[in-house]
């Protein structure tokens, strides 16, 4: 580590978090389940059921903002994280980190809105915790979930298997996310429309894997955004990609935030969106699939698999050229002018 | 999906001829600069340098603005944000840049206390809010940033909020621009003009630079079409020997540019000889705040003790931000400065000509290579 003391930058979901989790914690815990690196862990069990379980942890500031609410986000994070294993979400635990002071009505409205999400995506909540830590030590409320689901026995989805030829999907618009948060925060004073995208997707999934056993790879790209994401999956299946400008599908007022701003909408997190990659001949029909989910109306093809430069992500631009697309360094900063 | 603004000018069927005419015209080796970093970064974005024959070699210059700003000025913010009672509010790409011993984001890890802010005007707001301690404003950038931060000054001063201040360092361009011209080891056939500056400055700005050097000078928007355009005007004027100074971002761009902005900025601040990293002291390049608002400039009303500033050993920002070098040829890019390690601050800023090698360039190596 080259930095003595934790920053921001260690929590961006970019290269700089990635040499954390590769460094400090991969040596202590390694393990064949924990090495693959995928949005959850997949577990057999005796008697051969396997199972899907992941946990996160959700800080937001503001903690509501248009289009949700760190509550939705906490149950929604999880269920796709679950989902993206290829499993149908089940359970969820529920810890809460409450700062002392916080006003009552605001973690009434937050419990609604997890019992809300939680309804929406056919989860039970079956264990929890609360703590209450003093003045200062929490910003407002802190909320972790895990999840566990089942993998249904013909689905093999992971962070390994793309394969050469196969198509990439996009479920909808990129940076709704991020960008609808950065405005939102304190000292920031344009107005906009922006909306987050939070939404459960395993309703999404569970239409993807009805349409097609030929899917190799399902991922939702939060934080670090579609970029980062594309990246890991790049490195750990060891293919290339290569990506089309003119199909990346963003809101325009998104765009207008980002350029604005100097912030690349490839490195914006989303909440609501899942990538995949599907073998090229059912690559219509999960395409389908996913535009016929509520949630997945926008979403179109933004490239393919290619078995030239393996670990890179490359961008064919509007113009006729190519650049890569790095993973993101640090948080994005906003620059100036 | 509507088609917006940006749009037009990404769209292939207008590209597509500029860059034949380019293609058909160019017959010489040039040597054309890019000044703005947000120039290089939209290059870079759309894969410019790949759709342009061997003949043409861009060159990005010093207009990034964190990059510019010398080692000492950077030490003296992390100092700023060390005094007590102190609120240091920065933009947020010069957070990273490394200083002699620390960055504005090892600072803020150690309990200082530092803020992103989007204006000038919300380090105003954060002076409001906290009337008992100082919030010093880290002025960085160009002729497009410093009249709205001399607007926060006139601003504080008609609403009476002495604890606001700001440590300024911005930097102008045309004297930048005779630099160059005037540097043995920088070899210029045509600049790509600023556009955002230029809004402020107008053409008449760079008129008197033209007459002395007679050097192609084309003023450029930021999205592909208008790049590609005054790189084509460029070619045109190169290859038929007659350089002019031209616009090619009129939607945008007059003779007299903003009159009202500069009227302000001129108001508060005064030129002054002023350090580029890597080119050294040019005269006139600087803008400091007139003893008028002497009760405003961090600089006066601040003391602070600034150790010896050392530039990163073996960093060839200074070379590459004149064009002299380009980031390969830097013996430490890649190898030991990356964006998560930066030894310099053409790798840390977002308009670094190093991060937009590290991030863009498709001729280097994967990252499953390194």
């Amino acid at each position: 580590m080259t930095s003595d003391v934790i920053t921001l930058d260690h929590g961006s979901g970019g290269k700089i978090a990635h040499r954390l989790t590769a460094e400090l914690l991969l040596p202590l815990f390694d393990n064949p389940v924990l090495s693959d690196l995928h949005d959850g862990a997949v577990l057999t069990l005796n008697g051969g059921t396997r199972i899907a379980f992941s946990t996160d942890t959700f800080t937001v500031t503001p903690l509501f903002f248009p289009g949700g609410d760190i509550g939705e986000l906490a149950v929604n994070g999880t269920v796709n994280d679950v989902a993206m294993c290829g499993a149908t979400p089940l359970y969820l635990s529920l810890a809460l980190i409450i700062e002392e002071g916080f006003p009552m009505p605001d973690l009434k409205r937050i419990l609604q809105s997890i019992h809300r999400a939680a309804e929406a995506a056919g989860v039970m909540v079956v264990t929890g915790d609360t703590k209450v830590v003093p003045k200062g030590a929490a910003d407002g409320v802190f909320i972790n979930t895990s999840g566990i689901g089942i993998i249904p026995d013909n689905v093999s989805i992971g962070s390994t298997a793309a394969q050469p030829g196969d198509k990439i999907i996009l479920s909808g618009t990129m940076a709704d996310h991020g960008m609808t948060i950065l405005t939102q925060r304190e000292g920031l004073t344009f107005e906009s429309d922006l909306q987050s995208d939070s939404a459960p997707l395993n309703g999404m999934v569970a239409k993807i894997l009805t349409a097609s056993n030929n899917v190799h790879v399902l991922r939702d790209p939060t934080r670090g955004g579609v970029g980062t994401t594309l990246n890991e999956i790049a490195e750990s299946s060891r293919i290339g990609i290569v990506l089309q400008e003119n199909t990346l599908p963003i809101r325009p007022a998104v765009a207008g935030v980002c350029e604005l701003l100097g912030f690349d909408p490839l490195y914006v997190a989303n909440e609501g969106k899942l990538l995949a990659f599907v073998a090229a001949h059912d690559a219509d029909a999960v395409l389908k699939a996913i535009q016929s989910d509520a949630f997945g109306r926008e979403a179109c093809f933004i490239g393919e698999v290619t078995a030239d430069h393996p670990g890179r992500v490359v961008l064919e631009t509007r113009i006729g050229g190519r650049r890569i697309v790095d993973m993101l360094t640090g948080e994005q900063l906003p620059r100036i002018c | 999906m509507p088609l917006h603004h940006q749009d037009e000018y990404r769209d292939p069927d207008l590209s597509r001829p500029l860059i034949e005419a380019i293609r058909q015209m160019s017959s010489r080796p040039v040597h054309l600069m890019e000044v703005c970093g947000t120039h290089t970064m939209s290059i870079f974005r759309h894969g410019i340098r790949d759709v342009l024959p061997e003949t043409i070699r861009l060159l990005s210059g010093p207009g990034c603005p964190v990059c510019v700003t010398a080692q000492p000025e950077i030490d003296a913010f992390i100092a700023y944000a060390r005094e007590e009672g102190t609120i240091v509010t920065t933009f947020g790409d010069l957070m990273r840049v490394p200083g002699t011993d620390s960055s504005l984001r090892k600072e803020k890890a150690a309990g200082r206390d530092i803020r992103i802010v989007y204006s000038a005007f919300d380090a105003l707001k954060i002076a409001q809010a906290n009337p008992d301690r100082r919030v010093v404003f880290l002025g960085v950038g160009f002729e497009t940033t410093a009249p709205t931060i001399a607007a926060s000054i006139l601003a504080a001063r008609d609403m009476h909020v002495p604890n606001f201040l700001v440590a300024s360092a911005h930097k102008t361009v045309p004297p930048a621009l005779q630099a160059l011209m005037d540097n043995d080891r920088v070899q210029i056939n045509g600049f790509l003009l600023p556009g955002h500056v230029s809004v402020i400055l107008g053409l008449q700005a760079y008129r008197p630079f033209f007459d002395r050097y007679q050097v192609p000078c084309v003023v450029a928007g930021f999205e592909p079409a208008d790049i590609l355009e005054a790189i084509r005007r460029l070619v045109a004027q190169i290859e038929s020997g007659r350089p002019q100074l031209d616009n090619a971002y009129r939607r945008a761009v007059g003779e007299d540019g903003n009159p009202k902005a500069r009227a302000i900025m001129e108001q508060v601040f005064e030129p002054v000889d002023a350090a580029f990293r890597g080119i050294g002291i040019i005269p006139g390049s600087g803008l400091r705040i007139r003893p008028a608002y002497a009760a405003y400039d961090a600089a006066v009303q601040i003391p602070i003790q600034v150790p010896p500033s050392k530039e990163p050993p073996g960093c060839d920002c200074g070379n590459i931000l004149i064009g002299a070098k380009t980031p390969p040829e830097c013996r430490l890019f890649r190898k030991v400065c990356t964006p998560e390690n930066p030894i310099g601050p053409c790798m840390v800023s977002s308009e670094g000509t190093c991060a937009a090698y590290y991030r863009f360039d498709s001729a280097s190596p994967p990252a499953a290579e390194k």
